[in-house]
């Protein structure tokens, strides 16, 4: 049951592998860059914005702070899950590379009074099917598209906002998320014609952050514990 | 450059899964930093989007792109899978640009 779900979970990711695999190659990475984002990067939403910024002719700068910016909440996943995962030494490094929203959503979808055993069968299967099967389709991709003339002719130029836009829908459940995303669109197109390419979203995110202090909360909106969870209540 | 960028973005994502690993589980009670990261990506994410439709460089102007980004909202709408978004927006500018009625 566990292993089907997270087989299921990772044939869907897998397959977004093959639009970041094809996007990335007509964006001007080679095949081996390709490969290495999704190899040791490992995390979406940081893997298509990398390359969006690269193309748009930003600054590297700007292209890695959005980046490692969108994978900060890896980190929050991390903190969640490991103590129940019980790894150490090297099998630690191994379980941190897989710590993405899908190994994170399906063991904490299988959270168990049962000593964690379905948590750390949710985890593991589903970080080992998303990594192989990511790495496969990005290598697929990059691989049918590596003849391509014109990236812009086949309109490829619209697919990557259009990927962004969809790792975004999920995250838009309640009308504060809408207001965000309002008010973040629109100052980083006020500030484009001013600032250097790539410093508009940076600032944009910002207003993320200011939102998060002024107490903005969306604890729905992703897989992460509540407060009163009793989990995290023994842990204090 | 572009491998500069490739292995110290990559670094950093890695730096940041492996510190939750390493932090204690308490880090969370703070609401500060599970609120922020819950609304980050919101906030990236968004701009991105606004960004790459709209400007070319420093410029704002309205193209093909979109046209293919508003089929690609319809596709949302629609429940589509994220593959389906990506190659209905891609077709979209591309017809509408070989067919000439945008740039």
């Amino acid at each position: 049951m566990i292993v089907r779900d997270s087989l299921s979970v990772g044939v869907a990711v897998g397959v977004y592998g093959l639009s970041f695999g094809a996007l990335s190659t007509v964006t001007g990475l080679s095949l081996l860059q390709t490969q290495t984002l999704s190899a040791l990067m490992f995390t979406g939403a940081s893997q298509f914005a990398l390359i969006g910024i690269l193309a748009s002719g930003a600054g590297i700068a700007s292209a890695i702070a959005t980046s490692v910016l969108l994978g900060v909440r890896n980190f929050l996943y991390g903190l969640r899950v490991d103590r129940t995962l019980e790894v150490a030494g090297p099998l630690r490094l191994v379980a941190a590379q897989l710590t993405i929203d899908e190994s994170t959503a399906v063991a904490l979808g299988h959270d168990d009074p049962n000593h964690g055993r379905s948590f750390k069968l949710g985890f593991w299967t589903t970080g080992l099917t998303v990594y192989v099967l990511w790495n496969l389709f990005t290598f697929i991709g990059a691989i049918a598209v590596s003849t391509i003339g014109d990236p812009r002719s086949l309109g490829l130029d619209a697919a990557i906002p259009a990927s962004f836009l969809a790792l975004l829908w999920p995250r838009l459940t309640r009308g504060s998320a809408w207001a965000l995303a309002a008010a973040s669109a629109a100052i980083a197109l006020m500030l484009t014609p001013a600032l250097t390419p790539g410093l508009p979203v940076l600032t944009a995110g910002l207003v993320g952050v200011i939102a998060a202090a002024l107490g903005v909360d969306l604890a729905t909106s992703t897989p992460l514990p509540t407060p009163d969870e009793p989990e995290t209540e023994t842990s204090r | 450059m572009i491998w500069a960028a490739v292995l110290i973005a990559s670094a950093g994502c890695y730096a940041l899964k492996l510190l939750g690993h390493s932090l204690p589980t308490s880090v969370l009670n703070r609401p500060l930093v599970r609120r922020s990261a819950d609304l980050l990506p919101i906030a990236l994410l968004s701009a991105l989007v606004a960004v790459q439709t709209f400007a070319g460089g420093q410029h704002l102007g309205l193209d093909a792109r979109v046209a293919g980004v508003g089929a690609a909202v319809v596709a949302l709408l629609l429940r589509a899978p994220f593959i389906v978004v990506v190659v209905v927006a891609a077709a979209t500018a591309a017809i509408l640009r070989s067919s000439g009625w945008l740039s």
